[in-house]
């Protein structure tokens, strides 16, 4: 004589109110299904999001730092020295410099008609042909400026002014009117993530904006890119060096921790989503418990044979506790298949790389089982303690 | 086999099913419980069978005194020596005969291959051999009680009881069950039926008239 069944027939035994029952079964275990793909889903779409955000910045580099003028210290707007782009060149670890100017008080237009105060946004810029290489910028159409096309009226438009100056696609028909001036358009960005500034600028030649809109020449935003093991060293330094005089005027960032910073931003989203998800998987563990009750007082009949066959009470209580961690590792097997599925699906549609983290997965199952525990414990405990010949009473 | 001393069970609701029944039945016997609706045959039964306990009183079964057992003992001896059957036989719907059969040998420890062997085996020897595969719903009453007679005593328990095992059952089927506790009993199985039926009564070696919770004197054949 054996107090335990073997592990194969205690699941044969605890699984039989399953197979006779299977639409009940289904209904209850959706319930947990949809707790746990709730919650697998939120924490795989979040690690999902964030190795897509890995993969951007691995792709736009953190080595990006930018220089821009400040304020001095009565409170009015600094400027940057004429030799700021010369001088952060000259830092040791420095690859790559270039530098925008913004042209003040001048607008850019698609026609005369349009009243001069409205500005729609959009800043006009002095850039110098280092841009895109250095900010990583990308054309989406059309070519940037370079040493011939800087000096003449022509112009690059970020993604967002294109769209609000209603520039379709660049070419000598393409032309906007910026300090009276016209300038042909023969380029359009994509948008730039490390430089967003960029995609509500209109972009023209350091010489033609010097000659034409009467630029002065003074920088507003010099873009370094430096070695990877030099970032900190030439964020350090870059300021008192772009502006020796007055180095406190000068603000030094790295555009890729504001990503960072987004990346960080949404955790406490992801936090209330998985709360969502845990009252979801509460929920379910209720409908199996519901399920449960019902199970034990359907079968009364059964437990009082499987009573009188010799099962002790022990054996009683193991059934359909087994039924209950049977039920809801069910659901919790389906959701988390059902979660990783919406998170494959949604990464990839994302363009991000799927990732579903393995805790999360255990911790589901985890998280199933003690519910199915919790569930099928009270029922469980009901039912082995039912008198025998009561229980062979039961209609 | 069966002793039962000054046997007293008084339910719940004050009802007094038994009243101080003192009874013994030899191993290899086969007795008849009979009496009117509510006499207490089937608390005396319950009793017998350990799935109940008595007020008071001493009840050995096989040699065994139930009062001081607990309920691993007790499952052990319902589990390897007695065998039930009940007037609803109580099979599992969605389980075929020969897996009903099988259930019945579950808690005795038995390996899986070797449950379904005895099974096949206790089916063969109630005649049903050919309908292993068929489910509760596609057999006939008298079949459903052969099948739940093979669960009885597929694990040849030395005690068989029956509550009513014809009491769903019309004549003839009636007659084929009794038929197989005859034979159980001519192979030495100490067999006691609760019947209604005067002619099944009448028909078996002994007989115990319960009136009003006590032991009557037994009905003339
Ligand atoms: N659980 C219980 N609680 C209270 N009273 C009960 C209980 N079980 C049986 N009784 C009472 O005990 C008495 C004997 O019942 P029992 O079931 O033993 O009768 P029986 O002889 O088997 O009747 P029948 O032939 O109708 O099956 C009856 O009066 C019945 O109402
Ligand atoms: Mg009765």
């Amino acid at each position: 004589m054996t107090a335990r069944l073997a592990p194969r027939d205690a699941i044969a035994v605890g699984g039989a109110g399953l197979r006779t029952r299977p639409l009940r079964a289904f209904l209850s275990a959706l319930g947990i299904a949809i707790g746990i793909a709730a919650m697998v889903g939120v924490v795989g779409l979040s690690a999902s999001s964030r190795a897509g955000l890995d993969r951007e910045m691995a792709r736009l580099g953190t080595n990006l730092l930018t220089a821009q003028p400040g304020t001095d210290m009565t409170g009015a707007q600094a400027e940057l020295p004429l030799t700021a782009e010369a001088m952060a060149r000259r830092v040791d670890g420095v690859r790559e410099v270039a530098a925008i100017g913004h042209l003040d008080g001048v607008a850019a237009y698609r026609t005369g008609k349009i009243p001069k105060t409205d500005t729609n946004g959009i800043g006009v810029y002095a850039a110098r042909t280092g841009l895109p290489s250095a900010t990583g910028a990308r054309l989406a159409a059309g070519r940037w400026l370079d040493a011939a096309t800087g000096s003449y009226p022509a112009a690059v438009l970020g993604a967002t002014a294109a769209r609000r100056l209603g520039v379709a696609a660049p070419g000598p028909d393409a032309q906007v009117l910026a300090g009276g001036r016209w300038f042909t358009v023969i380029g359009v960005l994509e948008p730039v993530a490390l430089a967003p500034e960029l995609d509500t600028a209109v972009l023209v030649g350091w010489p033609a904006a010097t000659s034409a809109l009467g630029f002065d020449g003074h920088a507003t935003t010099v873009y370094t890119r430096a070695r990877d093991a030099a970032v900190e060293r030439v964020r350090s330094v870059l300021g008192a060096t772009a502006n020796p005089e007055a180095p406190d005027e000068v603000q030094v960032s790295r555009p890729s921790d504001a990503l960072a910073a987004k990346r960080a931003a949404g955790r406490a989203f992801t936090g209330l989503l998985l709360g969502l998800g845990a009252v979801a998987l509460l929920v379910g563990g209720v409908g199996v418990a519901n399920t449960m009750v019902i199970s034990v007082l359907e079968r009364r009949a059964e437990i009082g044979l499987r009573r009188a066959l010799g099962a002790r009470r022990g054996q009683v209580r193991a059934q359909f506790l087994t039924e209950a961690l049977l039920l809801s590792l069910l659901g919790g097997i389906g959701g988390a298949v059902l979660g990783a599925l919406v998170t494959a699906g949604y990464a990839l549609w994302q363009g991000w790389p799927p990732v579903v983290p393995p805790w999360a997965l255990a911790g589901g199952l985890a998280a199933t089982l003690l519910i199915g525990a919790l569930a099928g414990l009270y029922p469980a405990v009901r039912a082995s303690r039912l008198p025998p010949t009561e229980a062979l009473a039961a209609p | 086999m069966i002793e039962l001393t000054e046997v007293t069970k008084r339910h719940p609701g004050g009802v007094t099913a038994l009243d101080r029944v003192s009874l013994r039945v030899g191993a290899g016997e086969m007795v008849a419980i009979v009496g009117p609706s509510g006499s207490g045959k089937s608390t005396l039964l319950n009793i017998i069978g350990t799935l109940d306990r008595p007020t008071s009183g001493d009840v050995v079964i096989d040699g065994r005194r139930v009062g001081g057992l607990g309920d691993a003992a007790l499952s052990e001896l319902r589990a390897g020596r007695i065998g039930f059957v009940f007037q609803q036989f109580h099979l599992a719907p969605g389980t075929s005969a020969l897996g009903n059969v099988a259930d019945g040998l579950l808690y005795t420890g038995v390996r899986r291959a070797e449950r379904a062997r005895r099974a096949a085996a206790a089916l063969e020897r109630v005649g049903l051999g050919h309908r292993l595969d068929h489910r509760p719903h596609e057999l006939s009453g008298g079949e459903k009680q052969r099948v739940a007679i093979a669960r009885a005593v597929a694990g040849d328990p030395p005690l068989l009881l029956a509550d009513e095992p014809t009491g769903a059952l019309d004549t003839a089927s009636g007659a084929g069950v009794l038929d197989l506790l005859r034979g159980l009993h001519a192979a030495g199985t100490t067999v006691v039926v609760i019947t209604h039926d005067r002619e099944i009564a009448a028909a078996l070696p002994r007989r115990i008239a319960v009136r009003d919770g006590r032991i009557a004197a037994p009905e003339p054949a």
